[in-house]
């Protein structure tokens, strides 16, 4: 297991610096710099400014310049906002970002487990259908629908709720986790159900109800442990997909996450910033899907035996 | 084994989630109204806090209540007010301007500000690699720009000057009628000389001396927190000079990119004003409560710049049946819910009496007539057009509605392109397009910021149109006029020149356009949306005042 995870671990290598050359210079390829704007810069202030960031460099001295700052842990200032480093604002956005992730995943869980095992124990049926039909809606339905949805039905008609913000009035949190979650929740109802439907035809929980144990007992004990591991291997990606996409529920929520910065940096061309946060973003990615992996396959006995054998 | 740490792990994070309760409590706009907090949406996130290196308007609010330069303009009437600086003079000739510095002006950490702050902050503005983008601010200025521009490099010869600590002295090139409203601009505020060097080099533009815990500033407020894209507060300065008159306790400036989220929190009492109208929901706001939306005429114009260059548009005869043939006042009524105003020419009416020339209107017939005198009867000839827009909805409408105006009236094809912001300013800087979308928005309170961007040459121009006699009139009759008159009626001559030729097509008269909760008073009505947070103020019995005013009725 170790020695597998290692080799993730240097396989993430070359796919990062993959990562960095690419948007290094796929981003210098977009029309338009960093310094332009309505009013054209004097000429002499944007040489100034242009030196200022080495931009009149070569773009290849440019980017080993770049590597070599990255290697010491300088992701550089931003071009946007004088006056702060990319690591500052980067860090600043995600705590915020991270948290909204980590509930939307929760709202993702609750909701999507129970819907899966509900329509996964009468296959077929109404109660399959409803659930499942439910979990494509909130597949198809976009998040910019979804939150103003909620926010007009909670925060204006009902007026349970805030219709903005993260951590200022109570329950704020609340319609930003069910907006972002709600798409995942829908692929976690299919995907346990999925997985419940194999495990439930299987021998072993045959052998169980013949013992007479109440189907509770069944789904809960022995069914659900094999039932989530499709779900378990979903939970990394899902939970960088949540980090890296919450752009959209942060704008309409106003909340102050990394999703605004990421987006506002490409269109602003905050190249340090975009390095800085896709650098960031592909890391996480290639952390959650191996601790996603790993839990899979700490949860499937066959794999966990392979590992034991040497096996990788 | 599987079980319960998962338990666990749910039960934790549904306590955590729980524990934010529910229910919406006391709004903002309550709480802020007691304790005299302004909840202001600034539209962006701002830049930075340095006067001499940001640009924009989100940081101009936030910046002019930081700082203070030597004048402030009344928000009222515009009139410049003194400010960092007690009194000045002009000399006869209009090029000498000696100011004398207030004895009870201080920074934040106690310092007096002197005319010696000034000197300083204003060479430091003139370095080069400090990127200062609105340096030309101070071309005015004798030698300013030659200092800049390094052809001379001892800064004495440079028209500024501290006197002594309370006489600071400024030399222009030729008398500048508009340069004390200049004087008013960020770009021209003092920074405080020890606070700057103790976290950099002065010319060095990203350092920390504007973080919220090391900055010094000397303006009506002080910093207090800053988180980026959540708000940014100021609070009262006791120690200003002029404390006494300033009523606000804080004012907290929410960046809220999204006029469709801010409208959203203004509803839900989270904002006192909002930057701009969601204009989808004007109409309601007309009809159901007009005394909280405002709108007012705004120093800036919409047009469509047209690439003058280009065989089919060098014609002016083109040019003008495309300007007749949009029908302004159906794009107004009907795409823009009547926010703004019809526009004619460049230069907004009535800034400080100025009142630009009508050289056209709509008129259909006559656009058909010029188009075909140009060799495209009915279109017939004239190659599929494109027009190019940043991406926004707004702009979107307008030009498919011109589009078909276009088309119907005159038979000319236009294809709609929408661009990137980025992609938008580098193919419109390097006359990669036909029509483009553009905008203008008044530097200060005269025609001049609207005219001097046309002569050849400037960066601004980008229609590749240039006409002489325009230049003349406009950097060098206008700028020698004895009087007001005088110089107007050069700018009305050099408008109505420009207008003739059509470079651009004005399309309408921008319109400052805000939500604003009726506690929030103090925020007068002016044509340059310009505010002077030292006069605003909550009025938590409004409601109470309504209502009596509504029985007396």
């Amino acid at each position: 297991m170790l020695r597998y995870t290692l080799l993730r671990l240097l396989q993430a290598i070359p796919v990062l610096f993959a990562v960095i050359t690419a948007t290094f210079f796929l981003i210098r390829q977009a029309p338009g710099g960093p310094f332009d704007a309505e009013k054209p810069v004097i000429p002499a202030v944007k040489r100034a400014l242009e030196a200022k960031y080495n931009l009149d460099l070569p773009v290849w001295q440019q980017y080993t310049q770049y590597l070599g700052d990255l290697f010491k842990g300088d992701m550089g200032p931003s071009f946007k906002y004088p006056g702060w480093d990319v690591h500052d604002l980067i860090l600043s956005g995600l705590p915020t970002t991270a948290e909204l992730a980590l509930y939307a995943l929760l709202v993702a869980l609750v909701i999507g487990v129970l819907a899966g095992v509900f329509a996964s124990l009468k296959p077929n049926t109404a109660q399959d259908y409803i659930p499942m039909s439910l979990a494509m809606i909130g597949i198809c339905m976009p998040t910019f629908l979804l939150g103003p949805l909620l926010v007009l039905m909670f925060g204006f008609w009902l007026e349970w709720l805030p219709v903005t913000g993260w951590g200022d009035l109570p329950g704020d949190k609340i319609l930003p986790s069910i907006t972002l979650g709600a798409a995942y929740a829908a692929y976690i109802a299919r995907l346990t159900r999925g997985g419940m439907l194999e495990i439930m035809s299987q021998d072993y929980i045959r052998t169980a109800r013949a013992k007479g144990l109440p189907e509770w007992v069944v789904v809960t004990k022995h069914a659900l442990r094999g039932g989530l591991i499709p779900t378990i291997a979903f939970l990394g990606p899902a939970f960088a997909g949540l980090l890296a996409g919450s752009f959209v529920v942060e704008t309409i929520f106003q909340i102050p996450g990394l999703g605004r910065f990421y987006v506002q940096a490409a269109f602003n061309r905050d190249y340090t910033m975009i390095l800085g946060t896709t650098i960031f973003l592909s890391t996480l990615i290639i952390i959650f899907n191996l601790l996603s992996d790993l839990l899979a396959t700490w949860l499937n006995p066959k794999l966990r035996s392979q590992f034991r054998g040497g096996a990788v | 084994m599987f079980a319960a740490p998962l338990r666990r792990f749910f039960s934790i994070l549904f306590v955590c989630f729980a524990l934010s309760g529910c229910g919406q409590g006391e709004s903002n706009v309550e709480s802020g109204n007691r304790q005299q907090i302004l909840h202001f949406s600034n539209g962006t996130e701002i830049q930075g806090l340095d006067p001499h290196v940001i640009t924009g308007i989100a940081e101009h609010h936030v910046v002019q209540t930081l700082f203070e330069g030597l004048v402030v303009k009344d928000s009222q009437t515009l009139e410049l007010e003194p400010a960092a600086a007690a009194s000045w003079t002009i000399s006869d000739d209009g090029r000498i301007y000696t100011f004398t510095m207030r004895d009870d002006a201080r920074w934040s950490n106690g310092d007096p500000v002197t005319a010696y702050d000034f000197e300083w902050s204003w060479w430091r503005a003139l370095q080069p690699s400090l990127g200062s983008q609105y340096v030309f601010t101070y071309f005015p200025i004798k030698n300013a720009e030659a200092y800049f521009k390094q052809e001379i490099s001892d800064f004495s010869k440079v028209g500024i000057k501290a006197l002594d600590e309370k006489t600071f002295r400024v030399e222009l090139n030729n008398p500048t009628p508009y340069f004390l409203q200049l004087l008013d601009h960020y770009s021209t505020f003092p920074v405080h000389k020890a606070t700057v060097e103790k976290y950099g080099k002065p010319d060095e533009s990203y350092t920390r001396w504007t973080r919220p815990s090391n900055i010094v500033t000397n303006g009506p407020f002080l910093m207090k927190s800053w988180r980026l894209n959540k708000r940014l507060i100021v609070e009262k300065n006791p120690d200003y000079w002029g404390a006494e008159n300033v009523r606000l306790n804080q004012i907290v400036f929410h960046p809220i990119d999204s006029e469709i989220v801010e409208e959203r929190m203004f509803r839900a009492g989270q904002l006192h004003w909002t930057d701009q109208v969601a204009i989808d929901r004007a109409p309601w706001y007309r009809e159901n409560a007009p005394e909280r939306m405002r709108i007012k005429p705004y120093v800036g114009t919409y047009i469509y710049r047209i690439n003058n260059k280009l065989p089919h548009l060098s014609d002016s005869r083109v040019r003008k049946a495309l300007a007749m043939t949009v029908d302004r006042q159906t794009l107004m009524d009907t795409v823009l819910n009547n926010i703004f105003t019809p526009s004619y020419a460049i230069t907004p009416p009535g800034l400080l009496g100025y009142q630009p020339p009508k050289t056209f209107g709509y008129d259909p017939n006559q656009a058909r007539a010029l188009l075909a005198e140009a060799g495209y009867p009915n279109g017939e000839g004239f190659p599929e057009m494109e027009l190019q827009y940043n991406t926004s909805d707004q702009h979107r409408k307008i030009a498919t509605a011109i589009q078909q105006m276009w088309n119907k009236e005159l038979g000319i094809k236009v294809r709609l392109q929408n661009k990137d912001w980025k992609v938008y300013l580098d193919d419109e800087a390097t006359g990669n397009f036909e029509v483009s979308r553009g905008g203008w928005i008044g530097d200060y309170v005269d025609p001049n910021t609207f005219l001097d961007m046309w002569v050849g040459g400037s960066g601004l121009n980008r229609t590749g149109w240039n006409d002489p006699r325009y230049d003349e009139l406009i950097l060098k009759t206008a700028p020698q006029a004895k009087t007001r008159e005088e110089r107007f009626a050069a700018f009305r001559e050099a408008e109505t020149l420009m207008m003739n030729d059509m470079p651009f097509i004005p399309i309408y008269t921008y319109s400052s356009h805000h939500f604003v909760h009726p506690s929030l008073k103090g925020m007068h009505v002016n044509v340059m949306n310009y505010h002077n947070f030292r006069d605003v103020y909550l009025d938590p019995n409004w409601d109470k005042k309504e209502q009596a005013s509504g029985q007396g009725e």
